[in-house]
């Protein structure tokens, strides 16, 4: 008996490119009570239908939310940071009605922001409360027996994985186990950062993991995403102020497709690839990311207003992908 | 009494052990945590103005589907649906509006994504504001079917007054002509029904119900034509008046599925061969007015009489095209193929009972043989105009 369903019809390529001036009708960001449904002779929104139920997950609180863990010291002077992550199965809402069957690190996607200094000790106790194997595979230097590849946590088994910070930069880290690719792309994967010794300059600061789901499991993503919920940042503009230093940590986790990127609507950045040196490799406005590629935007805005950010794959965007930042004037 | 007790004693004990199953639960067995079978069909997609697109959705799963989230060519895109529960309960429908810019001409891909993440597309094939009902439509298919179905059924009456002069043995040759036509019909009927059942949703059963319609209707004419018979020979006027009826009421039914075609084929903006279509139904629906005449050849039916048969077998392609352009669930369509297929199928058998009786010619003869294949041979040429 022929299914009826269509596991394989999301079909990758060009479609009509959102207009910067003339779309912004469609574009147009719906306000929560906004049951508004347009006449029939108006385009209608290109975005989703419905609200998700944030109090599970935020997107707006994850984005500038870095976890420092247990900070203690170390006899020789060293400062040792623990941090205790639990695999969880757990269903997640990643569009307005659409649940999803995660596996998380400590019940979230992405996992929690890590943040250290470089040099620091790191000890990272790993339970797996999921139902399948799983590990934490850092990136950065540490011991082969570190790396999270070859000692697979069993359901209900745990690992301490232990290091020390290093290089500065931004990092990643994700579950290891395979298949590979189910494992990353069901949900386990985080942002890690090492700060250089010297601290960078004063920024406001935030965290944007782009991601993707395959909600139906055909090998291609239903839903695209920056920090996992299709069009928040569309729903809920981030608030920055005019000729504020803002420090955009970028990481590429998308599943399935070769390459993802970032365009800032009228404005330019500078981009510290890997973050791994402090002085600005390129300033540009639209940046092409593999998986597991990871950059530092560092970016002021010039004008207030609202400025859309979004891939540039018009697909991507068109599927949950986009955003806008709300620049105030400094005054108000 | 007793009896009565023997008969209905499964049917109590059934319902006793189901209201324990339902009560009680199967021990837990169905209660596994992934997620229920979906199974969703877009029946009909309607453009019914610009940026406005309408969906007819049917769940034809087990379970109560909750629709999430609405993509037009991998875009989300906002909705609002009637009713406005976004949950369709087992064999219920639901109506999605999508205020979408659609472009006259192209292709488009509508998908829905349920709450469970699965999704279930359909293609716009050609985007084209669908047909209001409205007095220039209803004109527009009525004259279509009259071109494809009512004009060729009532030219091949025509042929009457030349099978009247034939001998016995070419009036068994046209006879047995009909019978290769209405084969061939029954063949394509037929598979016209199954391929519309491939659409209807799981849990209707389109094939079963393919099987129902043919044999229902076959059985019912069967038994009507037993009633008619025990008072009036076969082999007199009023039975081979009676064969004829059926004849056309069997080629109505065929050619309510022909302006089925037509009429949707319209309305999906593929006009361009729906003219080539009604060309080729034209001269492939020629030859079924030879069929209705044949067996009453020897007779001497009234004018109004012929017209009341050339009416039944012709004008369901009217109507045929006002359902395929207006409102097309595969349901009916479905229905109305094999109610065709089993009103065909008694024809044949009333017609090669017909031949069988014939005293004067066998069965067999190769006027019997070459009418049948040359029957076979017309309807397969013709159709090769068809190319829909």
């Amino acid at each position: 008996m022929e299914k009826k369903f269509n596991r394989r019809k999301m079909l990758g390529g060009t479609v009509g490119v959102v207009g910067l001036a003339g779309g912004a009708q469609l574009l147009g960001t719906p306000g929560p009570s906004d049951r508004s449904v347009p006449g029939a002779h108006e385009a209608g929104v290109m975005t989703t239908t419905g609200e998700v139920d944030l109090t599970q997950f935020d997107p707006s609180q994850f984005l500038e939310y870095f976890d420092y863990g247990q900070v203690s010291e170390l006899p020789g002077g060293q400062t040792l940071r623990e941090w205790e992550i639990v695999a969880i199965d757990q269903e997640i809402e990643i569009a307005p009605g659409v649940y999803f069957p995660a596996w998380t690190y400590n019940g979230q996607v992405p996992g929690p922001t890590l943040r250290c200094t470089e040099g620091d000790r790191l000890r990272i106790r790993f339970a797996n409360g999921g139902s399948h194997a799983h590990t934490i595979h850092f990136h950065g230097f540490h011991p082969a027996e570190m790396d999270g590849v070859f000692e697979v946590i069993m359901p209900g088994g745990e690992f301490v994985y232990e290091f020390d910070a290093d290089p500065f930069g931004l990092h990643l880290y994700h579950c290891h186990s395979v298949p590979l690719k189910r494992h990353i792309h069901k949900g386990l994967y985080g942002a890690f950062i090492v700060d250089p010794p010297e601290a960078r300059p004063e920024a406001r600061e935030m965290v944007m993991v782009m991601n993707g789901f395959d909600t139906n499991f055909d090998g291609d993503n239903e839903v695209y995403a920056v920090n996992t919920v299709a069009f928040h940042y569309h729903r809920h503009p981030i608030p920055v102020k005019v000729q504020e230093r803002v420090r955009i940590y970028l990481l590429n986790l998308l599943e399935f497709d070769l390459i993802n990127s970032l365009h800032v609507h009228g404005h330019f950045f500078d981009v510290f690839r890997t973050g791994t040196r402090l002085t600005s490799d390129e300033f540009t406005d639209t940046l092409m990311m593999c998986q597991g590629e990871r950059h530092i935007l560092e970016l002021e805005f010039r004008h207030p207003g609202k400025f859309m950010f979004h891939a540039h794959q018009s697909e991507f965007a068109e599927l949950g992908w986009m955003g806008f930042f709300e620049v105030q004037e400094p005054t108000s | 009494m007793k009896q009565w007790i023997r008969g209905l004693l499964p049917i109590g004990l059934l319902a006793v052990l189901l209201t324990l199953f339902f009560y009680y639960g199967p021990l837990g067995i169905f209660l596994a945590a992934f997620p229920p079978v979906e199974e969703l069909t877009i029946e009909r997609i309607v453009l019914p103005e610009p940026n406005h697109i309408t969906l007819h959705v049917i769940n034809g799963g087990p379970h109560p589907v909750t629709i999430a989230q609405v993509t037009v060519d991998d875009a989300f895109w906002q909705y609002w649906t009637e009713p406005e529960n976004h949950t369709i309960s087992r064999l219920a429908q639901l109506e999605i509006h999508i205020p979408y810019p659609w472009v006259e001409g192209e292709t488009h891909e509508v998908s829905l994504l349920t709450s469970t993440g699965l999704t279930f597309s359909r293609e716009i094939p050609v985007a084209t504001q669908s047909p209001l009902v409205d007095s220039t439509y209803l004109w527009t298919f009525s004259l279509l079917g009259i071109y494809a179905g009512v004009i060729p059924v009532f030219l091949g009456l025509l042929w009457y007054p030349f099978l009247r002069e034939m001998t016995a043995s070419w009036l068994s040759f046209f006879l047995s002509l009909t019978v290769g036509l209405l084969v061939f019909l029954a063949v394509d009927t037929f598979h016209e029904a199954l391929e519309s059942a491939d659409a209807v949703p799981g849990a209707f059963q389109g094939v079963s119900l393919v099987a129902i319609g043919i044999v229902g209707t076959l059985l019912t004419l069967l038994y009507l034509s037993h009633l008619k018979a025990g008072r009036s020979d076969k082999e007199s006027p009023q039975g081979r008046y009676w064969t004829a009826f059926m004849i056309a009421l069997g080629i109505g039914f065929h050619n309510l599925g022909e302006g089925l075609a037509i009429g949707s084929s319209y309305a999906v903006g593929e006009i361009a061969l729906g003219t080539f279509l009604v060309v080729g139904f034209t001269l492939h629906n020629i030859t079924e007015g030879l069929g209705i005449v044949a067996p009453i050849a020897k007779d001497t039916p009234s004018i109004l009489r012929l017209v009341g048969l050339g009416s039944i077998a012709g004008m369901p392609t009217i109507l045929g095209t006002w359902i395929g352009g207006f409102s097309f669930s595969p349901l009916w369509v479905v229905l109305f193929l094999s109610i065709g297929v089993g009103a065909i199928l008694q024809v044949i058998y009333e017609l090669t009972l017909m031949l069988v009786k014939r005293q004067e010619i066998p069965l067999n003869s190769a006027y019997n043989l070459s009418g049948f294949l040359l029957g076979l041979g017309i309807m397969y040429g013709t159709g090769l105009l068809v190319v829909a």
